[in-house]
């Protein structure tokens, strides 16, 4: 059965794999796609900024990439590729052979997937939404066509896809870690997935609920938003950033766990202050529940709630302090390898510092009434997502890609990528801090001369290029890799100390001949010093049992896919309820034949997993 | 972990287990007694027109609570052990939905 289960063509592999490695893959390509149409739109946004009176694009059409832009570098982009990271190494990381719902991750992969496509189909549907990715509902309710139902229907759909990876994360580093990986052995990035996952758990809800809301007002003649009806449109902000405030963290928590595996790694130490690491993760996790009106200040709740939002702001700043320092004590003393990921995470520090600084400027709830909506806290929220988040998505392809895919992405190029990229964001970002502080407002598709914003925004377009660039080498490297990159060990970066660079590079599809027993902080390490060869294993070695593929989690998404555009276009034309109906039958109908068809999956058996362990320890 | 490798025979700690099934059965069933009871005077409360809104309301939320609590505990096994990670987060959700509704009600005056 499992011969002949493989042989396939690679598509329909891929289209029905319930494989987390192989869905780590197609989280990539298909994030990777969506980071690049995020930088097409910014690098319109800067060709458009780059002078004064500029008709590069209209007012109109600026708004909609401006808004395409945010949606999809938070929801396409930034969340996918994270999820591709963790796909790829958490399981292996926690010594496990599959997430504990592998026909789930699946359906999380195609849900975000289809969500994705459904929004950017609106560029050729009568235009994108155009009311900002935070789509205010005073705004949003107002704007004509449906690029606003095009918003709040895709990000309903992929929303579902987040929620299911992240409770599938959750479940997964619960139950299924090997034998001696205690919670306070597991490496950093899978505590910060774990946390991550379960403020997705929890922020992911109120966005459903306020994309409901929306969605019966614009769709439905409901009136949840709309003050002349009784409703208020102060509650989409509320519900907007209590999910919004802590989607944040979710970014940017796995950044910070993929720095610490990094920077361990090529300090050649254990990482400094683990426990207190894990404490400062779990801390900022949990107050970034209690933050989400600092976005709000200027809403008009008052002094007590302005200063209380703020005080609770401003806390954040502490755990955060203590990962930096952790950080830079780990590389004290350390024997440093400059590689292309220890690039980032040392170009990171400084970075994240500083967008960390006027974050806290942006807390002091006086000062953001002169911040508020100014270019100030465009250059605040790119120093925090880019510097943070993308340098470590960077960082983190680069580190894992060998384990990924099996071969070593070219260092030089890697460098050069690194310092186009760094360079181009401080060139882009640093100087809008001083556009925003001169008055230049955010979200303005143009400006007229003679106000001094003139170089600024030139300089900031010139960076854009930069970063341009550093991303079209990064392509070139991966292309050039792909054809003629040499074989990647199972140690590819000779000084791996978790478990995931103890198997061969990439994974066999068991991950584990046999599981693993995990013997201290840093497992592989821990056997090194030791001067063993490889793992300590758990069980003696036997019949592997894999999950069958399945093609259901596509059909359950191109279901709810098609439902959306029938329920979309249900006022304006008499087939869209019919339409509407048939795809939220295919949806139930695959979910329904889920759950009747019995699916054993099958075995790997000992004499194949023998045969693959010798062919792998050759390579 | 999902596989018990070493669960051995099934047929072990039997008589432990029958008496143990017994002994969640009774408090089964007294747990649903009750909650049938706690309903009763749900309605009650609700009915009896000598109590005001202001009293009725807050009480069988309060019995609500006393409710969900038999629930998780007796009937989901809340009570059992291993189920401290599935509490942490269910009380952690809580906190943070108290939390929110909390400030709304204090801080935010819309």
């Amino acid at each position: 059965m499992s011969t002949v289960a493989r042989k396939k063509s690679l598509i329909w592999d891929y289209l029905t794999t319930v494989d987390h490695k192989k869905i780590a893959i197609l989280y990539l390509i298909a994030g990777g796609l969506f980071f690049l149409m995020g930088g097409v739109e910014a690098l319109f946004i800067r060709i458009q900024l780059a002078v004064p009176n500029n008709d590069f694009v209209s007012a109109g059409l600026y708004n909609e990439i401006l808004t395409m832009h945010g949606t999809t570098m938070i929801f396409l982009a930034a969340m996918p590729l994270l999820f591709a990271l963790m796909n790829a190494v958490v399981p292996i990381q926690i010594g496990a052979r599959d997430v504990a719902f592998p026909f789930l991750n699946a359906l999380g992969f195609w849900l975000f997937f289809f969500g994705g496509l459904f929004l950017n189909c609106s560029w050729f549907l009568g235009g994108a939404p155009d009311a900002g990715w935070t789509s205010y509902a005073s705004l949003s309710l107002e704007s004509p066509g449906h690029g606003i139902d095009f918003y709040v229907l895709g990000l309903q759909i992929s929303g579902l896809g987040t929620l299911i990876g992240g409770i599938n994360f959750l479940v997964t580093i619960v139950n299924m870690r090997a034998p001696g990986m205690t919670y306070m052995r597991m490496p950093l990035f899978t505590w910060t997935t774990f946390v991550a996952s379960a403020l997705i758990l929890f922020a992911f809800p109120p966005l459903t609920v306020g994309l409901i809301f929306m969605m019966m007002d614009r769709l439905f003649g409901g009136n949840f938003f709309d003050p002349a009806l009784g409703g208020n449109t102060i509650i989409w902000e509320h519900l907007f950033w209590i999910f919004g405030h802590p989607e944040v963290y979710i970014l940017v928590l796995p950044a910070f766990g993929i720095f610490s595996e990094i920077i361990s790694t090529f300090s050649k130490k254990r990482l400094f202050g683990y426990s207190s690491m894990v404490f400062a993760v779990v801390l900022i996790g949990f107050l970034g529940f209690m933050v989400w009106a600092h976005h709000m200040f200027t809403v008009g709740m008052g002094p007590i709630a302005n200063a209380i939002f703020a005080v609770a702001t401003m806390a954040i700043a502490v755990p955060t302090g203590i990962k930096i320092f952790n950080w830079l004590f780990t590389l004290w003393g350390g024997n440093i390898r400059f590689t292309t990921p220890m690039l980032y995470a040392i170009g990171f520090i400084p970075s994240f510092v500083m967008g960390g600084v006027t974050g806290v400027m942006n807390a002091t709830a006086a000062a953001d009434y002169q911040y508020h909506d100014s270019y100030f806290v465009v250059a605040h929220f790119h120093y925090v997502i880019v510097g943070g988040v993308v340098l470590a998505l960077l960082a983190g392809t680069h580190y894992w890609w060998p384990k990924m895919f099996g071969k070593m992405l070219s260092e030089k190029l890697g460098k050069v990528t690194f310092w186009l990229f760094f360079i181009g964001f401080h060139l882009t970002f640093f100087i809008q801090h001083f556009l925003g502080l001169m008055g230049m407002p955010r979200r303005v598709f143009t400006f007229l001369p003679g106000q001094g914003w003139e170089t600024g925004n030139l300089i900031s377009s010139i960076g854009a290029f930069f970063m341009a660039a550093g991303t079209i080498v990064l392509l070139v490297n991966i292309v050039i890799t792909t054809f003629k990159g040499k074989k990647a060990e199972a140690d590819a970066w000779g000084d791996g100390r978790t478990l995931e660079w103890a198997v061969s590079s990439p994974a066999p599809e068991y991950n584990f001949a046999q599981t693993p027993l995990v013997r201290g902080l840093d497992a592989l390490w821990v056997e090194k010093m030791e001067g063993k060869k490889g793992l300590t294993p758990a069980e003696p070695l036997g019949d592997i049992h894999m999950p069958n593929p399945s093609f259901l989690p596509f059909v359950i998404s191109l279901g709810l896919f098609i439902s959306a555009f029938g329920f979309m276009y249900h006022k304006d034309y008499s087939w869209g309820l019919m339409v509407g109906i048939v795809g939220l039958l295919i949806t139930f109908g695959a979910m329904f034949l889920r759950s009747v068809i019995d699916d054993h999956g099958y075995h790997i058996h000992k004499e194949e997993i023998m045969e693959a362990e010798k062919k792998g320890a050759k390579a | 972990m999902e596989n018990h490798t070493n669960s051995g025979n099934p047929n072990v700690d039997l008589a432990y287990r029958r008496k143990k099934n017994a002994e969640d059965m009774k408090h089964q069933v007294i747990s649903f007694a009750l909650m049938i009871f706690l309903t009763l005077i749900a309605f009650f409360a609700v009915g009896y027109d000598k109590f005001s809104p202001w009293f009725s309301v807050p009480f069988i939320v309060l019995l609500a609570i006393v409710q969900v609590g038999f629930q998780l505990y007796y009937f989901m096994h809340m009570s059992h052990r291993g189920h401290e990670l599935p509490a942490l987060f269910l009380y952690s959700g809580v906190f943070v939905a108290f939390l929110t509704i909390w400030a709304f009600m204090t801080v935010i005056w819309w």
